[in-house]
């Protein structure tokens, strides 16, 4: 059991259906969500496992606010450890990425470390004509980086800094593990990246991404394109403990359009009169096979992998402090693609990112909640769409995987 | 520098000077017209951009298509009411190609919200390919090159 918050929290009765708004700017809960989440029994985002194709290629992230170097060894495996010198805590790697085929040495006094992160040598360890120099005591095997435990899974690396997080794969499970395969069913090829600072805690932008009510209806381009639409076939699917979740959507076709227009009618995000004058940018085709036009999924605490079309990519939200969080998103193709569907995944592009045509308003809409919540710490939300409980549902006009997500997080905080 | 010279950079400045006022005072509906019909628009990073990455965060190839990205901007997307200004600099003539010319510009954007809050929202160059048009100037290409790769909170009204 984690220890108590000097401040109490007591979870309102009605469990997962409400969320004290207190979580999303207390310090206190912050703090202890860094140590018990993030450097908790969780599996995180690090990278793509061909990202980093050669032996001493690395890059840096973060779990949560802890700096992370990730590696490729010479032993041709990934390895992950904690970017702070073992000696008095210094960055060892302060370039986002790059290549290090002798290994990694912190600037400050030289110390070096394999690409494993083991400690090989101390400068002026024996100090200079038999003065100073470290105590024969010192032992570099007991003074390396702080090492993570990495795995991937369809060519995505995770890590974790905890023994307790079960194998990557059990952890993910088979359903969600299979929602994951089905997008990145070839070697996935960078096309560009970009990032957000978001004036939200992660946990608004984490419960954007698992609302599967929400899309419809604050982005009007999916409904009036008829892109994406609550009337539209689809589901949701959740893991047993609520910590990942993966919406889906079929194409138009099996959806009914009358009726669909007679219940968005009354809503705001259905303009009939809207026309694209260029509406080239929409060309997809079904590259999976399966019919599902849109799945956005998510793997706890912070990773999201989104196919829209055929625009696909990784998400990571990365808390920057209780009321700003960074948005990174790398978006990918795979090696195989011909020149035709790169240009459709930079067309669909447009819809999503920070400029993006269905996501520009979920940047700013945390922030609005958050700006919203001083003098309500003390109240909570309500979750009720679809019930209280967080089972899969075929229907996407529900809450449930945004209740799954306070399952699984609330037990790691002890609330 | 002849007068033909002195010229052509007075009309540049006054494109550049004209495309910020456009983009300053909300007049969007006349955005598209400084552009080529088969127009090449995109904001990238410059991490994106020297990396040959192709990504766009907005990312159009026709004159069409800014009028959709500006009609969203009008009746579907949702955004705080915002402005921008633009302090266009150091307009460059990179090459010179027939009748085109390859040009750089840099930019600072300051954005300023509805509240009074303000930030330095974006900086960078453009990297454009212009065109006669008339007696002035389109934009065949204009890639915006954001020196930092992130945004803050998003990006609607284009830059």
């Amino acid at each position: 059991m984690p220890q108590a918050l000097q401040s109490p929290l007591k979870w309102p009765k009605e469990g997962n259906a409400r969320v004290p708004y207190r979580v999303f700017s207390d310090p206190e809960i912050y703090r202890a969500e860094r140590d018990r989440v993030f450097l908790g029994p969780t599996w995180q985002y690090l990278a793509l496992d061909n990202e980093l194709p050669n032996p001493g290629d690395y890059k840096t992230t973060f779990l949560s606010e802890t700096p992370v170097i990730v590696t490729r060894g010479e032993d041709g495996q990934i390895h992950a450890m904690v970017n702070r010198c073992a000696h008095r805590g210094n960055l060892v790697c302060l370039k986002q990425r790059g290549h290090a085929k002798d290994g990694l040495t912190c600037v400050y006094h030289a110390w070096r470390y394999d690409l494993a992160g083991n400690l090989t040598s101390v400068a002026f360890r024996r100090g200079v004509a038999g003065k100073g120099g470290m105590p024969e005591s010192f032992k570099l095997e007991e003074h390396g980086l702080k090492k993570l435990r990495t795995d991937s899974f369809a060519g995505i690396v995770f890590g974790t800094l905890s023994p307790d997080a079960p194998p990557l794969a059990e952890y993910i499970g088979n359903d969600i593990g299979g929602r994951i395969g089905r997008v990145m069913r070839g070697k996935p090829k960078i096309i560009g990246t970009t990032s957000q600072i978001l004036h939200n805690n992660w946990k608004l932008y984490v419960e954007n991404v698992k609302d599967t009510y929400h899309a419809s209806l604050l982005h009007t381009f999916f409904t009036t394109f008829r892109i994406s639409r609550l009337t539209t076939a689809g589901g949701v699917a959740i893991a047993e403990s609520g910590a990942h979740h993966a919406s889906y959507t079929y194409g138009e076709q099996r959806g009914d359009n009358a009726t669909s227009d007679q219940l968005y009618s009354e809503i705001h995000s259905l303009h009939e009169d809207y026309r694209l004058k260029d509406p080239r940018f929409l060309d997809s085709v079904d590259e999976i096979g399966d019919g599902i036009t849109l799945q956005i999924l998510s793997v706890f605490p912070n990773f999201v992998l989104q196919q829209i079309h055929n625009s696909i990519a990784v998400r990571l939200v990365l808390p920057k402090g209780p009321d700003e969080t960074e948005l990174q998103w790398t978006y990918i193709g795979f090696e195989d693609d011909d020149a035709a569907m790169t240009e459709r995944r930079l067309q669909q592009a447009n819809l999503v990112g920070p400029a993006g045509y269905v996501s520009m308003e979920d940047g700013a809409v945390g922030g609005f909640i958050q700006r919203a919540i001083p003098g309500a710490e003390e109240e909570a939300s309500v979750i009720e769409m679809g019930g209280h409980e967080h089972a899969p549902q075929p229907t996407r006009a529900t809450e449930a995987s945004v209740r799954g997500f306070w399952n699984a997080w609330r037990p790691l905080m002890g609330l | 520098m002849d007068l033909a010279e002195v010229t052509r950079r007075l009309e540049l400045e006054t494109l550049y000077a004209d495309y910020a006022a456009c983009l300053d005072s909300d007049a969007l509906e006349r955005w598209p017209d400084f552009f080529t019909e088969n127009c090449h628009y995109r904001v990238t990073s410059a991490e994106n951009y020297e990396a040959g990455l192709p990504l766009g965060l907005i990312y159009a190839t026709s004159q069409n298509m800014l009028r959709d990205r500006v009609s969203a901007l009008r009746d579907a997307n949702i955004y705080e009411p915002q402005r921008y200004r633009h302090l266009i600099s150091g307009i460059r003539i990179e090459r010179e190609d027939g009748g085109a010319l390859d040009v750089t510009a840099n930019f600072l954007v300051v954005r300023t919200m509805q509240d009074g809050g303000m930030i330095l929202f974006a900086a960078g160059r453009y990297v454009d390919r212009i065109e006669r048009a008339g007696p002035g100037w389109k934009f065949a290409q204009k890639i915006v090159v954001l020196d930092s790769r992130q945004i803050d909170t998003l990006l609607a009204i284009p830059l």
